[in-house]
């Protein structure tokens, strides 16, 4: 017997691995699957590619390499040949921020967005512990600290600051934190209502949220702010800025309660039954077994919600509110700036400011939407 | 089971106090009580405040001569108008917005949504950064930078850049009062050609049917798209040119500081449209995809394999099944884009909520009532459009075999 | 549950709150403490705040004057910052004390919603700024413009009678707040921008380049500009009214911010009764008998007021006009003090 190493015809050692055909593999077998499958593929490819070519050199110029970042007055930005105007931003910053409250006071502001900040962080964070203790501070304690942190109490040595100095990105965040807190439970409320077996209570949800959300927004701040002060008795006349505050909160409210309709529709039948079945009233069926899966299940609209709102908010400017946006649209009038790049820069800087705000937002939805299929296949 | 042989205990007579019908009328007694005093309540303050005030109480400003002017209007309208012609003009042309956004923000919309998808990944990828750019930037910010974007690299209206026509006259005029186009003027004979135009739908309509039903008995197929786009072009044309050419152009003229004569579409009116389109088309392009990735894709490989190409699996195939995921959403955004044209106020085109519940409000003082019409009109259109939504979804709605 | 108790609550408060009581003004006044004055929201020259929330304006500087007769602080003011929309009901409904807001005097605003105007403390017109290198020297010349104008002002009612009776044709490019208004006339959006004439000074040192704007000639109207006060209230209405005559009679009795404490001791008849060292002229309006030298002290005379806040001394560099003594060739003219 012939070893069969010996016959010629039998390869001694594995042939080398070769590479794949080069146009199915690495950059130029991904550019052919992924920019060049086809005629139209490729047309589509080249007009993009254009596209970008046109316009990313010359807004790199003008955000960065023309734009001016320091400079102490609007004199230098004013060339027709200089971009953003980015000193200009850092000068008005804080009023932006805060409008026109009093400078010295403005750690209030920052307190109650700090405190504010973290309470929802601990709502919204996964597995943060104590949710229950989280919300009762959140939508019962901390509106109180707000209140007096914002506004003032003479006895501890907080002089009242009136809300017509209030401005810029604060009131924004103060606007959705009120819709959102006031929404919530109002939702909820409406929800229900619009779920029960009784009549009048159903007939009278229906009714106030298929309303609210006919209208357009800037029609119930009208409402609110004209409105209000003649439904409510003579001399009491409410705050210029509570008005559009109660306006966001009952449009908010009635587009909540759709989205917990949602969750509350989605329960299984089994779920009331069950805890029916174990002699819960409808109060503890609702608030022990039913709520809170139903309000889990639909995080993502509610935040979806909000970032609606938190864009909705710059209509309050309708009724005469500074918030961010206006903050960012009359300071341009100021004439140590005002200059044919004002406007641009500072409409950029508000564009990425929300931007970055609602992205982030809806992030943090799509991530909830994932863990929540996630939860569920288990 | 054999507790039906069971002889159950009588019912116990519930104490009213736990009968959950009685307590249920409580309720809701409770409620129309509560709801009644806040009504009252609401009603005879504003009723005792506006007396108070001289605000007026009634509809009698409706036929009072308005007194300002309104530079954009599609019917008749000037300062000796009544504040009832405003409302008018301010509904059509917050209408006239509304359509021509929602036409266009469709269209938009679908192909973003498509390009999404797309297997090509500088497309799919540029569809994602305009999306998730554009939904998360407020409308309001858009529509002031479209504003001044659109305004300011414009000339002013004498050194207008001129848009030159077929005969080498100058055709249009784009500047910063606008696009002043050649105003059609229609002649008496211009009837013949839209009743010629009418004669060919119904012909296109009577083919496409032909077409359809020879294609069911021997599967044979007409060309009935292409036959019907040349009567309906065709057939007018024919008849225009019979009829000596019943239509004229009114050209601008430079005169003084505006051009006389021509029609003009406002920079307002297009940094409108502009905003709500790019907007809307954002939404509508995640129901679009949302909606093609809900149809399985078992369809799209079944088509696939039936030699279809991929346009006509899109066409015939995914998207029929895809709308009716798509229709509800949609619908809402359609009412959104309308209810978000009264941003309007805040550029300065007159739409409803502009003039009317701002000149007309401002003026007449009278605002219960007018922010009260205000607020019905839109829910009308809500209303009707929804109607309409839930009659197409009738329409469509699979037949379960 | 819980609703149905909130909207119980909240009917209870609705229904029986309506009978609070509405005492005088000047002791609603004097009980806070603090003057509810309605402002411009942002008019340079007449009610402005700056950065830091500091009001400056003639309007301002009135309201201060009020508060300095009325609670000898004439920091004691509360500003509240009012559009042109909401401006009337806010005095209406008790939400201000004082409407110091450059609002035009007219008829059906006294009679139809129940105000008065106390005195006039600018006498304003309409007229229209346009940009210098369009060569236009007369607003009739405007044939066929596009015009910026505020919505729901009698500025945009005048702006149609005036174009309609001239036989002239615009087009009125209208937004609802002032500094969009502004804005477009700035992009070119219209070739002329009209509103009050003291109001177009004003607002001509926001533009990116004032020098290249003009206000032209013409006033197509009469605004007289004056504080207003609800009606119903004669001794409030007097105080107010009083305020803006003691400022006028300190200007021409030559009393100034500077010399008040020099003018205590001055021998003329009409400065002593005036600075309340011979008799007690506040005492019927229920003020004290100083109350116009601490009107003086704390914002000056009306020529004073006047020339910082929108004259020479200002940005605005208005001519007094039609607003000088009437000693002086204009027509501002107050009863005497005795």
């Amino acid at each position: 017997m012939a070893d069969a190493r010996s016959v010629a015809y039998v390869r001694t050692q594995a042939a080398p691995v070769l590479p794949p055909p080069a146009l199915s593999d690495g950059a130029l077998g991904w550019l052919r699957a992924n920019l060049f499958s086809g005629p139209f593929s490729a047309i589509f490819t080249v007009l993009a590619v254009a596209f970008i070519a046109w316009v990313a050199p010359g807004l790199i110029r003008y955000l960065f390499i023309d734009a001016v970042w320091t400079a102490n007055d609007g004199a230098s930005c004013r060339s027709p040949e200089v971009g953003a105007c980015w000193a200009y931003i850092g000068q008005k910053l804080p009023f932006f921020m805060y409008g026109s409250y009093p400078r010295e006071w403005v750690w209030r502001v920052n307190m109650t967005l700090v405190v504010g900040a973290a309470l929802i962080v601990w709502l919204l964070a996964p597995k943060a512990p104590a949710k229950q203790i989280g919300a009762f501070l959140f939508f019962v304690v901390y509106p109180l600290l707000g209140f007096i942190l914002l506004s003032g109490w003479e006895k501890i040595g907080l002089p009242k600051i009136d809300t017509d100095v209030w401005g810029g990105v604060f009131v924004s965040l103060l606007v959705s934190a009120v819709g959102i807190v006031v929404s919530l439970p109002g939702g909820v409320l409406l929800a229900m209502g619009r779920r029960s077996t009784l009549p009048v209570v159903r007939i009278a949800s229906v009714i106030f949220i298929e309303f609210v959300r006919g209208v357009p927004l800037i029609t119930v701040l009208f409402m609110a702010n004209f409105m209000l002060p003649l439904f409510l008795p003579e001399n009491w006349t409410p705050d210029r800025l509570l008005r559009p505050l109660v306006g966001v909160s009952l449009f908010a409210s009635a587009y909540m309660a759709e989205v917990v309709r949602g969750g509350l529709q989605a329960m299984p039948k089994g779920q009331f039954e069950g805890a029916m079945a174990l002699g819960l009233g409808y109060g503890r069926l609702m608030r022990l077994v039913v709520l809170p899966q139903a309000l889990t299940k639909v995080i993502p609209g509610i935040v979806n919600t909000f970032i609606g709102l938190f864009k909705d908010t710059t209509l309050v400017a309708v009724v005469g509110i500074y918030d961010f946006l206006r903050a960012v649209d009359t300071a341009r009038l100021d004439p140590v700036w005002a200059g044919p790049n004002i406007s641009t820069t500072g409409y950029i800087f508000a564009a990425l400011f929300y931007f970055i705000f609602c992205f982030g937002m809806s992030r943090y939805s799509q991530y909830m939407e994932r863990s929540l299929a996630k939860d569920r296949l288990r | 089971m054999s507790g039906r042989a069971v002889d159950l205990p009588p019912v116990a007579k519930i104490s009213p106090f736990y009968d959950p019908r009685v307590r249920g009328f409580v309720y809701q007694g409770l409620l129309v009580l509560a709801l009644g005093i806040l009504i009252y309540g609401a009603a005879s303050n504003a009723i005792a405040n506006m007396q108070a005030r001289n605000i007026p109480t009634n509809f009698d400003f409706w036929n009072k001569t308005s007194g300002f002017d309104i530079n954009f209007t599609l019917i008749p309208y000037s300062a000796q108008s009544t504040f009832g012609d405003a409302f008018w003009v301010g509904l059509l042309n917050t209408l006239l917005v509304a359509a021509i956004g929602v036409f266009f923000a469709t269209i938009l919309g679908f192909i973003v949504g498509v390009a999404r998808l797309s297997p090509n990944w500088i497309v799919a990828r540029m569809a994602t950064i305009y999306v998730e750019s554009l939904r998360n930037v407020p409308l309001l910010l858009q529509l002031l930078f479209w504003y001044n974007a659109i305004l300011k690299p414009l000339p002013g209206v004498r050194d207008s850049i001129v848009i030159p026509g077929l005969s080498g006259k100058p055709f249009a005029f784009l500047n910063n009062r606008g696009l002043v186009l050649p105003q059609p003027v229609f002649g008496a004979e211009f009837d013949l050609v839209l009743a010629a135009f009418g004669l060919a739908c119904l012909l296109a309509a009577g083919f496409w049917f032909y077409a359809r039903k020879i294609q069911r008995e021997t599967g044979r197929r007409l060309p009935s798209g292409w036959a019907g786009l040349a009567l309906v072009i065709g057939l007018p044309a024919i008849a225009y040119f019979a009829a000596g050419s019943p239509l004229t152009l009114d050209y601008p003229v430079l005169r003084g500081f505006n051009f006389s004569g021509g029609a003009r579409v406002l920079p307002e009116l297009v940094a409108l449209l502009l905003g709500l389109i790019l907007y809307t088309a954002t939404f509508i392009a995640e129901i679009v995809r949302a909606g093609i990735q809900s149809v399985a894709r078992g369809q799209s490989e079944a088509a696939l394999a039936l030699g279809l190409s991929g346009g006509q699996v899109l066409r015939l195939v995914v998207i029929p099944q895809a709308m009716r995921v798509i229709t509800p959403p949609l619908t809402n955004q359609f009412l959104n884009l309308t209810k978000n044209s009264t941003l309007a106020v805040f550029i300065g085109y007159p739409d409803l909520v502009q003039v009317f519940a701002g000149s007309v409000l401002n003026i007449t003082g009278a605002a219960v009532q007018i922010i009260a019409v205000t607020m019905a009109v839109y829910l009308v259109i809500s209303l009707l459009t929804s109607l309409a939504m839930s009659f197409y979804m009738r329409l469509t709605a699979t037949v379960e075999r | 549950m819980k609703r149905i108790s909130i909207a119980i609550a909240a009917g209870a408060i609705l229904a029986f709150g309506a009978t609070a009581a509405s005492a005088g003004t000047l002791d609603q006044v004097k009980q806070r403490g603090s003057l509810a004055c309605g402002s411009n929201s942002g008019l340079t020259g007449f009610g402005i705040p700056d950065d830091k929330g500091q009001w400056t304006g003639l309007d301002v500087d009135f309201c201060r004057a009020v508060a300095a007769a009325v609670l000898n602080d004439p920091t004691k003011v509360k500003f509240i910052p009012l559009t042109a929309k909401d401006r009337f009901t806010a005095l209406q409904s008790g939400e201000v004390d004082v409407l110091a807001r450059n609002g035009t005097w007219t008829l059906s605003r006294e009679a139809d919603l129940g105000l008065l105007f106390a005195a006039v403390n600018y006498y304003d017109g309409q007229g229209f700024m346009v940009r210098k290198k369009l060569n236009v020297n007369s607003a009739l010349e405007l044939n066929g413009a596009s015009i910026c104008v505020q919505q729901g002002t009698t500025t945009e009612l005048n702006l149609a009678d005036y174009f309609r009776s001239n036989n002239m044709k615009y087009e009125g490019v209208v937004f609802a707040n002032v500094d969009d208004v502004i804005k477009a006339y700035d992009t070119s959006r219209c070739d002329a921008f009209t509103t009050d004439v003291s109001q177009l000074y004003g607002e001509r040192i926001k533009l990116v380049n004032p020098d290249e704007h003009v206000v032209l000639p013409e006033v197509i109207s009469k605004e007289p500009l004056g504080p207003a006060v609800r009606q119903g209230d004669d001794q409030w209405f007097d105080i107010v009214k009083w305020t803006h005559f003691a400022m006028i009679n300190a200007e021409e009795l030559g009393v100034t911010k500077a010399n008040v404490d020099d003018k205590l001791k001055s021998d003329d008849p009409s400065i002593r009764r005036l600075l309340g060292v011979e008799g007690d002229f506040g005492k019927g309006m229920g003020l004290t008998k100083d109350w116009a030298y601490h009107i003086i002290k704390a914002v000056g005379n009306y020529g004073e007021a006047f020339e910082r806040n929108v004259g020479e001394g200002s940005k605005l560099k208005i001519k007094r006009g039609l607003n000088n003594l009437w000693s002086k060739g204009g027509i501002q003219y107050a009863a005497p003090v005795r």
